[in-house]
């Protein structure tokens, strides 16, 4: 069956299935290692043991976590230059040095606290220990601000000229680093990050005072995720619509893919709220719409033109259905986290947060949200750079590697296989785990890695029993 | 005066890459001999001794790779197709490895995670080895991209250093486990070192006759007047290394075989840089034929010069906190 695609498509689905899977991952650590850092700095502070016990909890979870990202991570490291040689060579001088930067001021710094944030309290004292787990927080912030550049770069190219090798040589790092695309896309994902780590830390309080209402950890979490997503929801849709304003700027094609705008409006634009894309007659079947609203939010005039795709050469558009429904997903979605912010927050106000089975049940339902909110968003932005890696610049079939289908192919069927095997099983662990009150000492079998040299056992047992 | 950027980075990438070799090396090594650890208790204070530092050491890897993409983007370009599958399968094998880390401490029966443990290691440890092969033997090259087939990777020579690496790998893991363990796993490491270390030498002995003839430029670069005189400070120090060797696992120093087994590592690695230089991918381009514009060269430059201190500041202090014998009565159980 696979032999039927060519090299390009499957090199495509290699690189959307690989770096699916790794965004997840960080998706979640990057907000967690914040929380971590919070919820330590909480303990210093108040010296409440409750505080405590969830950083105990959650840290467990976050090294399985952290650890899936990695190994994902250093995979995606490889896979520019195995199956997108040619953009590699030609995008290199202008996007490595950023990746460069990240490794050195993102990954080493993460990877080198990480030993003692997990393992080292007892060894290096409170002090030092919070500044390790500072550092692997800010290390995860580190990280997604250096790739960001890079992604942003590709999709709102600033600061470089071609030169005669036709490699793309760098002019201004400044315009580079900061293109115009990268504010807007660093700020509209760190907050996506937050916001998934607080719903799944929400679920999770959720679901342990479904089972015990009393449990002290459950009311911390489930109280402190649902601040985070009064807070957070309302301005991310404000972050998110700052986005699609810059996005129509730079890439009106994408935004128009995004609206189902197939033909131009000449006197302001309807929004379509849904409808099924129907890419042979050029039009949206069943549309629900919004007369006006679409030239309302994009130019905040109702009656502003908007050009739809018949004005974009048809070889330069890209594929509508899926960047018109992922953005559905992902716009949904955040109206409905605003929502269960809002719910709480009136919960709260009546002094019923911990009396509201319905509103901590809509919360289990809501945990996985942020990813798929997350994966949508990414695709809308992926897909609707298409057909270019580099916008407008560098088209995809011109940055494919020489490597044959056959090749693709089979490591394309490998990277499925033992992603779903092994992150499946890392998943199914972390799930068990979050199965397990915080309050219980031990969340696996045995407690992870434990290691270090001198310390007498007994000490060590009696920390364990404090939960240290 | 003007530096030569192109050079200053070409040494910051076999650094990288020699500092990945050797810190990766045990613990991939450490993998590599876990099936032989006799109790379960043995198994986890091998892991344990790595546990909060591995991810440090395979960064060194991403460092490798990235900065090779950073200022060689066309050496990056040509050689990542051209060992499209070693490399594919060495990340595939870094990621059951990278996993077991934490997977094994969350399930009943370690079996499956010991496993995947094991073959991670030993798998991409060869990998490793195959792709050292390949670049020795030489990547064809024209018009900026790579015009082999992509089975080339895959000769007599390539498997050869393939193993090499395997064996050396387990003997760096083998001494470090000397270094970081007392009573039985400790002897029990001492007699494989012995072994792997004799085994070590040989393989490295038969590689460095048979490089010279992968290329006629290795050739002269070796056995040519005064040239060869230089490059027999190599067979030397390898024989004074061995001596040292040798001796550590006599006495009760237990860093000296560690020691000398990097020692090992550091000279042989710099006998290939021998043999390459000035080549990035041999036999066609030269580090000046892939490298970045200025600029790229001096922005990263920059960054790696300021922070690659660092790094190696706080990567120290991280094993200075967990330095030490292993306490074996440690642990949760
Ligand atoms: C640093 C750059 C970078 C980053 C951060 C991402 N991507 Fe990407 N993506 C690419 C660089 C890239 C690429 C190399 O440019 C690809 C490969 C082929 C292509 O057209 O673009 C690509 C393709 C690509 C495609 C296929 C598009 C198509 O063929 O129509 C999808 C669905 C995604 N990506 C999804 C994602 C997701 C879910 C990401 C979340 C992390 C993501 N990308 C981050
Ligand atoms: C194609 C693009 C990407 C590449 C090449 C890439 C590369 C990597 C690599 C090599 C690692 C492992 C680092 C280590 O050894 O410690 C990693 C981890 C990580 N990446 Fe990515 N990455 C990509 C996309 C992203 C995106 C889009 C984000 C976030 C916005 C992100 C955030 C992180 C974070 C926070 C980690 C740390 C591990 C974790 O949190 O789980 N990455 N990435
Ligand atoms: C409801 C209001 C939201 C709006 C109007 C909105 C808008 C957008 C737009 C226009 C893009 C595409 C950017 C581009 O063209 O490059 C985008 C991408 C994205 N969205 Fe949203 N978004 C919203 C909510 C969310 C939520 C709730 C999440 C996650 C929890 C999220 C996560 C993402 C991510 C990860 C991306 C890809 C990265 C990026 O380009 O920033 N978004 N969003």
């Amino acid at each position: 069956m696979l032999e039927s695609f060519s090299a390009e498509s499957l090199a495509r689905a290699q690189f959307a299935f690989t770096v699916s899977f790794h965004i997840i991952f960080p998706a979640f650590s990057i907000g967690l290692a914040s929380f971590l850092a919070v919820l330590n700095a909480r303990w210093l502070r108040s010296r409440d043991t409750t505080y405590l016990t969830l950083f105990n909890y959650w840290k467990k979870i976050f090294a399985v976590a952290f650890g899936m990202g990695v190994v994902s991570g250093i995979v995606m490291s490889y896979q520019f230059g195995t199956n997108w040689s040619v953009f590699s060579d030609k995008a290199g001088p202008v996007i490595g040095p950023l990746m460069a930067y990240e490794v050195l001021s993102a990954f080493f710094l993460e990877a080198g606290f990480l030993g003692i944030m997990l393992f080292g309290r007892s060894r290096v004292g409170e002090k030092l220990h919070m500044f390790a787990t500072a550092m692997v927080a800010f290390g995860t912030l580190m990280s997604a601000t250096w790739i960001l550049s890079v992604n942003s770069w590709m999709q709102t190219p600033a600061g470089y000229f071609i030169a005669d090798n036709g490699q793309f040589h760098p002019e201004d790092w400044w315009q580079i680093v900061f293109n115009p695309s990268f504010p807007y896309r660093l700020v509209h994902m760190v907050l996506a990050a937050f916001l998934t780590t607080a719903l799944v830390v929400g679920g999770v309080g959720g679901l342990h005072l479904l089972r015990d209402r009393a449990d002290a950890s459950a009311r911390r979490m489930f109280s402190m995720a649902m601040w985070m997503l009064v807070l957070v929801t309302p301005l991310q849709i404000l972050a998110g619509d700052a986005h699609g304003l810059n996005t129509l700027e730079y890439q009106p094609a994408k935004v128009m893919a995004m609206e189902g705008h197939y033909d131009s409006h000449p006197n302001g634009a309807p929004l379509i709220l849904f409808g099924i894309p129907n890419p042979s007659e050029r039009r949206i079947d069943y549309a629900l719409e919004i007369p006006k609203l679409s030239s309302l939010i994009l130019k905040h005039d109702l009656n502003a033109p908007l050009a739809g795709l018949d004005t974009i050469p048809e070889e330069d558009e890209p594929p509508v259905a899926i960047v018109f429904f992922s953005f559905r997903v992902m716009v949904g979605l955040g109206f409905a986290m605003l929502g269960l912010g809002i719910w709480s927050l009136f919960a709260r106000m009546r002094r019923r947060l911990f009396e509201a089975p319905a509103l901590w049940r809509a919360s289990i339902l809501m945990a996985p949200t942020g990813f798929i909110a997350v994966l949508a968003g990414w695709i809308t932005t992926e897909v609707g750079r298409q057909p270019f890696t580099v916008y407008g610049v560098l088209r995809t079939s011109d940055s494919i590697a020489p490597v044959d289908a056959p090749a693709v192919a089979a490591s394309l069927i490998a990277f499925v296989i033992v992603y779903f095997a092994v992150f499946g099983a890392g998943t199914l662990y972390i799930l068990r785990m979050m199965n397990k009150p915080a309050t219980t000492a031990k969340l696996g079998l045995t407690d992870g890695p434990m290691r270090t040299a001198s310390r007498p056992a007994a000490t060590q047992r009696q920390e364990h029993e404090n939960g240290i | 005066m003007e530096f030569d950027l192109a050079f200053i980075w070409a040494g910051l990438i076999a650094f990288s890459v020699l500092t990945y070799v050797i810190l990766d090396g045990f613990d991939l090594g450490l993998g590599i001999l876990f099936p032989l650890g006799r109790s379960e208790q043995d198994r986890d204070l091998m892991m344990n001794s790595v546990a909060p530092v591995w991810d440090g050491n395979e960064t060194w890897l991403v460092l490798g790779g990235g900065g090779l993409f950073a200022v060689f983007p066309l050496a990056y370009a040509v050689i990542m197709p051209a060992l499209y599958m070693p490399i594919t399968v060495m990340l595939l094998a870094l990621v059951f490895r990278g996993v077991s880390f934490e997977y094994r401490w969350r399930v009943k029966n370690k079996r499956l995670w010991d496993l995947a443990f094991f073959a991670g290691s030993f798998i991409a440890a060869f990998c490793q080895g195959i792709a050292l092969g390949a670049l020795v033997q030489g990547i064809e090259v024209e018009a900026r991209a790579y015009v082999g087939g992509w089975f080339d990777w895959l000769t007599p020579f390539s498997i050869l250093t393939g193993l090499a690496v395997v064996v050396g790998y387990a003997l760096l893991g083998a001494s470090w486990l000397i270094l970081k363990t007392e009573g039985t796993l400790r002897n029990q490491m001492r007699g494989y070192a012995g072994r792997l270390g004799t085994a070590t030498l040989a393989l490295i002995g038969v590689i460095s006759i048979l490089t010279p003839f992968q290329d006629p430029v290795y050739f002269e670069r070796w056995f040519n007047l005064p040239g060869s005189l230089w490059t027999m400070i190599v067979p030397l120090l390898m024989l004074l290394l061995s001596w040292f060797f040798f001796r550590g696992l006599q006495g009760p120093r237990d860093a000296q075989p560690f020691l000398a087994a990097l020692g090992f590592f550091v000279v042989s690695f710099v006998g290939i840089g021998i043999s390459f230089y000035p080549m990035m991918v041999p036999p066609h381009l030269t580090i000046w034929d892939v490298a970045a514009p200025h600029s790229s060269l001096a922005f990263a430059l920059v960054g790696a010069l300021v922070l690659i201190p660092i790094i190696l500041g706080y990567t120290a202090y991280a094993y200075w906190v967990f330095r030490g014998k292993m306490d074996p009565t440690e642990g949760y159980h």
